[in-house]
């Protein structure tokens, strides 16, 4: 491809920049990445990626934008409260960058429609508030071969680790945490909070981790979980080792259809 | 004995299990961890049987999810 006038100056600090250049950025611009969840994390995500000039980016997401969101969800503005968070995202990226085409999806991925949805894309970046997706997901993305961020954050501390199925030695979120919480030990989950710039920080850092797979540059947080406490202002990694009696990932697999796990208790 | 508790040293005087290492670390929901022994991560089941021994690396690993959230554990200083 060639670039026009314009994309040589939106992009010129990347061209200039080693380990990136004309080559990389044509990569970017070539490539696709699926955000699931506009939310805390996704949507600082999508920010980024949106103006390195991803190509292409899906945006899935069944909520409205609420007014409590926008303390921490940067891509919804007041404005936006009512509006489909997907529709919201999109319009800001399309502001953003014209390169990026955005791909919408206004329903909540299940067993049944994920992993069609899934191999339309390059990477996944899991931006979800619940146990069932981030499960769903990491299975999905598991049995598809297809590379994922998963993330959480609560409070003042955030965690973040990469996925590559395609690499054997890489545990998956389910080495780490083999089933989600039994949905009574959930508590109520309006009590604590979050402060709101912990999506900016893990979102952006789960947006550089897709550049990097994309680019093929440098490590990923494969094998390894990234643990943030802004109040410490303290980054550690803690390195994980794959599970020999993981349900998805292991060579014998008890799990080998998706499973729609119960919501309990934590409506988010 | 002396082991490491995410990446902090901590003494004991005598070994315990990892359900005795969650209630001396104030960890208060135990159901939302999960539990890293020297690179292994451990099966719930054998959270009351597995004996953390001298020089043993223990992890906490917090579930998380998203936006909002919920009092997971808490640690005493």
């Amino acid at each position: 491809m060639n670039f026009t006038e314009e994309q040589l100056e939106r992009y010129s600090r990347h061209i200039i920049l080693q380990d990136v250049g004309v080559e990389g950025q044509i990569k970017l611009l070539e490539s696709s990445i699926l955000i699931i969840g506009t939310g805390g994390l996704g949507t600082p995500a999508a920010q980024f990626l949106a103006a390195v000039g991803v190509g292409k980016i899906g945006l899935v997401d069944a909520d409205q934008v609420e007014l409590s969101n926008l303390q921490r969800q940067v891509l919804h503005h007041t404005p936006d409260v009512g509006k489909l968070k997907v529709q919201s995202a999109k319009e800001k990226i399309n502001s953003m960058n014209p390169d990026v085409e955005v791909k919408t999806y206004d329903y909540y991925l299940m067993s049944h429609n994920i992993k069609e949805v899934i191999r339309e894309y390059d990477f996944v970046i899991d931006g979800t508030d619940n146990f069932p997706a981030k499960f769903l997901i990491n299975d999905a993305c598991v049995m598809e071969g297809k590379p994922l961020s998963h993330a959480g954050i609560i409070k003042f501390t955030g965690q973040t680790m990469t996925i590559v199925p395609e690499d054997d030695e890489t545990p998956c979120y389910r080495c780490v945490f083999p089933e989600p919480p039994e949905p009574g030990v959930v508590p109520s989950c309006k009590e604590a909070g979050i402060l709101g710039v912990m999506g900016g920080v893990i979102g952006t850092i789960q947006a550089t981790e897709a550049i990097k797979y994309l680019l093929d540059k440098g490590e990923l947080l494969t094998g390894t979980l990234l643990s943030y406490d802004a109040l410490d202002m303290e980054f550690r990694k803690i390195n994980l080792n794959c599970n020999d009696n993981c349900g998805v990932c292991s060579d014998d697999p008890e799990i080998t259809e998706l499973i729609d796990y119960e919501q309990g208790a934590c409506e988010l | 004995m002396k082991i490491k508790v995410n990446g902090e040293e901590v003494e004991f005087e005598t070994e315990l299990t990892v359900s005795e290492l969650l209630e001396k670390e104030d960890v208060e929901m135990p159901d939302m961890v999960s539990v890293e022994l020297n690179g292994e991560i451990l099966d719930r089941k054998d959270f009351a049987t597995q004996v953390v021994e001298d020089g043993g690396q223990v992890e906490f690993l917090y579930f998380m999810g998203g936006g909002t959230g919920h009092e997971l554990y808490r640690r005493t200083a």
